[in-house]
């Protein structure tokens, strides 16, 4: 259940943010998570849930853009959307796979007043 | 539970130096709600800052203090039971006269494993995460203080047993070691991939038990090698020592690497 410590980080960026701007509501938290991010949704929202009342964030709206995984196949050089960490390439069957898109776990955006 | 260091819901997170004095560390994580003048705009931040950053600067403070120092920092996952702690002690038994070694150890309770390193000879730090299900930079930062290791040694920081949770947490090791032993499944790697594909080595454990499970070695290397085709393995059995020459092997090359550097 890492997902609680991911968004007890969220919460502690969110407050240092908000901090900043000299401002003590947080409306609105834009995330960025990536497919491959090794973050289970369900346990995120349930962690989410109960990490954020009386925070900074126990009245923000809550938005996720899930980013799709992208791998590039370094045997053949293509380019395919990958689900899983061991996902072969499709063209050749080769697992010498960089990912290019899907790691991402981040706080993109806020909007405070 | 701390974000940063991973003190539970009391905030605490306790450190024991096995051998000498207890320190339990504290830690004040009042999320404080500010009051101050301003006026009520709405306004957008352009964050952009990875969730897990905190966490990895201080992984690389980690990473620098082992690098200035020559210590091979080795962080060893896997599932509860695999016999990770089983693979230390005899691994410091047969390599303190080569190597000097300082162990961290990661269990949400009790000093039970490191009263078992204590009885080595070896330096222990005990971590007790309380709830948390992984250590973190911030706890083996801590640790360190505590520790003071020196130069040109050997730091094995064994984390909670848990495949999933400690993947994500960068501790500011030189190597990750993944031990999988032969009483799991051999689809492990694929029902758990982010451990295996963060990992450097694999070692495979209690291989003396081959013949009364139905594990099988070539499937479990194939399996992970689809998740991570650059980890490398070794087949031991910690409990009768088969194998575990590979093992020191290993650790030695490790060793004149970083002392090369």
């Amino acid at each position: 259940m890492h997902e609680l410590s991911i968004v007890m980080s969220i919460i502690d960026i969110a407050a240092e943010q908000a901090k900043k701007a000299n401002a003590d509501v947080v409306e609105e938290i834009e995330l960025d998570i990536g497919e491959l991010s090794g973050i289970e949704q369900n346990a995120f929202d349930f962690a989410w849930q109960q990490a954020v009342k009386d925070s900074v964030l126990s009245h923000a709206q809550l938005i996720i853009n899930k980013i799709p995984g992208e791998g590039l196949c370094l045997e053949c050089n293509r380019r395919f959307p990958m689900h899983q960490l061991y996902d072969a390439c499709p063209d050749c069957g080769q697992y010498f796979i960089s990912i290019q898109q899907g790691k991402e776990l981040k706080v993109k955006s806020l909007v405070v007043t | 539970m701390c974000a940063t260091c991973g003190c539970d819901s009391n905030g605490q997170v306790s450190i024991h130096e096995v051998n000498g004095h207890d320190h339990s560390h504290e830690h004040d994580h009042a999320h404080d709600h500010h009051h101050h003048d301003h006026d009520h705009n709405r306004k957008v931040i352009d964050v952009e800052q990875d969730v897990l950053y905190q966490n990895n600067l201080l992984a690389q403070r980690n990473r620098g203090y082992f690098e200035a120092k020559n210590i091979l920092a080795l962080n060893l996952v896997s599932s509860p039971g695999s016999g990770k702690t089983t693979l230390l002690e005899k691994t410091l038994q047969d390599v303190k006269t080569d190597l000097s070694c300082y162990v961290i150890e990661g269990d949400q309770q009790t000093n039970n494993d490191a009263d078992r390193i204590h009885a080595t000879g070896t330096p222990v730090v005990q971590i007790n995460t309380g709830k948390g299900c992984h250590l973190d930079a911030h706890m083996i930062l801590h640790a360190l203080q505590h520790m003071k290791p020196k130069e040109n040694a050997v730091m094995f920081i064994e984390n909670v047993g848990n495949l999933v949770c400690p993947a994500m947490f960068d501790l500011g090791e030189s190597a990750r070691v993944v031990i999988a032993s032969v009483t799991e499944g051999d689809d492990k790697p694929l029902k758990y991939p982010d451990m295996f594909h963060s990992s450097h080595v694999c070692i495979i454990n209690k291989i003396d038990l081959l013949p009364y499970v139905p594990f099988n070695v070539e499937t479990f290397i194939e399996n992970a090698k689809k998740v991570n085709p650059s980890l490398e393995f070794i087949e031991v059995s910690a409990y009768k020592g088969d194998g575990l020459n590979n093992w020191y092997n290993w650790l030695k090359q490790k060793v004149q690497q970083a002392a090369a550097v």
